[in-house]
């Protein structure tokens, strides 16, 4: 059972860790700054759910995993939030974009 | 693997600070800044100081973030003329040597610290059962070395005083911050119905669980602190003038209880901010409880800045 478990979390969290890496390469090779924002929003939502998802197992009890997943909510709210606002003020300096 | 995770993130810190000091532009700075606190505390948590990684997320890359990029867009105006300016040749080279002669001072200092570090982490582990509470970081900030505490809630209430003396004439006593606006369908507006009630109690708990766990009053008020501020950001709330009473009493009674306990230690335990023995507990929590409402609006009133408007408005 262990065994499993530990695969489930090397598999989740490097996965995540390739979403991270591929939005990170997106920030910085995208054109414009609604681009970035997609590149950025992957990595955040999926990299960090799935690294998430991956830390479960190993979280050490119900309390501690919900907190884990509460983390995760929070970061997608605030990730959709900042996201919006930056696009709004990308849009307002620059109609093009 | 470690050793190579740790190493990366030294090296980051170590290029984010050069990029910091160098960048051109101050808003890049800004945010190299806040990156240097984040990957902080990281550092911090390898080092198993989770109460510091907390305080210096919350703190050193969240709040002080805000103030550096609220200075950083206030500067704007003048940064072009700024960069123009180029000093002298003088003051660059003694600028150089200040600075060589500062890093030189630190340097003698690390090599002059003993080979065996000397530690007081066993008295502290030794004497912590007769304050009460179990996380050591709390004993030490508010039994072992309340003093350092206490001083530092006053430099805090200093510091904003500071700030709202760089109010002009005609608005002193009033409210302030630019009063902010946002639409109030926006998602700005939005945000700030949603996170509050959520930060709030992540705040509390924060507070709360520090007298057994990492956490405590700085980072539980910073929380706090912030949620306000996403509020009166969205124009959902506004700031109250500052000639109002209870706010200046709220700002002073955390540190007026804190040294009116400090001084009934005087009396009956014969030395300042001692506690006598079976009360320490309850005398800790007391401190914490009222300091707590004074850190929350002190912060907050930092980041928001001198009074720009009559309070009449």
């Amino acid at each position: 059972m262990s065994v499993v478990l530990d695969i489930v979390t090397v598999l989740a969290v490097s996965t995540g860790a390739f979403f991270f890496l591929a939005g990170t390469v997106g920030l910085l090779r995208f054109p414009d700054t609604l681009c970035r924002l997609h590149a950025l929003t992957k990595a955040d939502n999926l990299g960090l759910g799935l690294v998430v998802l991956g830390l479960l197992p190993r979280a050490g009890g119900p309390s501690a995993g919900l907190k884990l997943i509460f983390i995760w909510l929070l970061v997608l709210f605030s990730g959709a939030t900042v996201s919006m606002l930056v696009a709004h003020a990308a849009q307002n300096d620059d109609p093009h974009t | 693997m470690i050793l190579l995770l740790n190493a990366g993130v030294g090296v980051l810190i170590l290029s984010l600070a050069i990029f910091t000091i160098l960048a051109r532009e101050l808003f890049a700075a800004a945010i190299g800044f806040i990156t240097c606190g984040l990957l902080l505390t990281l550092i911090w948590v390898q080092l198993q100081g989770f109460d510091v990684a907390l305080i210096e997320g919350a703190v050193g890359g969240g709040l002080t973030g805000a103030l550096v990029i609220g200075s950083a867009a206030r500067l704007e105006m003048v940064e072009a003329t700024a960069r123009v300016e180029r000093l002298g040749a003088p003051v660059q080279v003694a600028a150089a040597l200040l600075a060589a002669v500062v890093a030189a001072g630190l340097a003698a200092c690390v090599f002059a610290l003993p080979e065996s570090p000397s530690t007081l982490a066993p008295e502290v582990t030794a004497n912590i059962d007769r304050t009460g509470v179990a996380n050591p970081i709390t004993a030490v900030l508010l039994a072992f070395r309340a003093m350092d505490t206490l001083l530092e809630a006053i430099v805090l209430v200093f510091a904003l005083i500071g700030v709202w003396s760089l109010a002009p004439d005609r608005v002193w006593g009033g409210r302030p911050g630019p009063g902010w606006y946002s639409d109030p369908d926006g998602i700005l507006a939005y945000a700030a119905r949603i996170l509050p009630p959520v930060g709030i109690i992540v705040g509390i708990y924060i507070f709360w669980v520090g007298a057994d766990h990492p956490g405590g009053k700085f980072q539980g008020a910073t929380i706090l602190a912030a949620m306000w501020l996403l509020a009166a950001r969205a124009g959902l709330t506004d700031a109250p003038p500052i000639s109002r009473t209870l706010l200046r009493m709220t700002l002073v009674g955390g540190p007026l209880v804190f040294i009116a306990i400090g001084l009934a230690g005087a009396a009956i335990a014969g030395a300042f901010l001692a506690y006598p023995d079976s009360y320490a507990k309850p005398l800790i929590l007391a401190i914490e409880w009222a300091l707590m409402p004074s850190l929350t609006l002190t912060l907050a009133l930092l980041l928001v800045g001198p009074p720009q408007r009559p309070a009449t408005q």
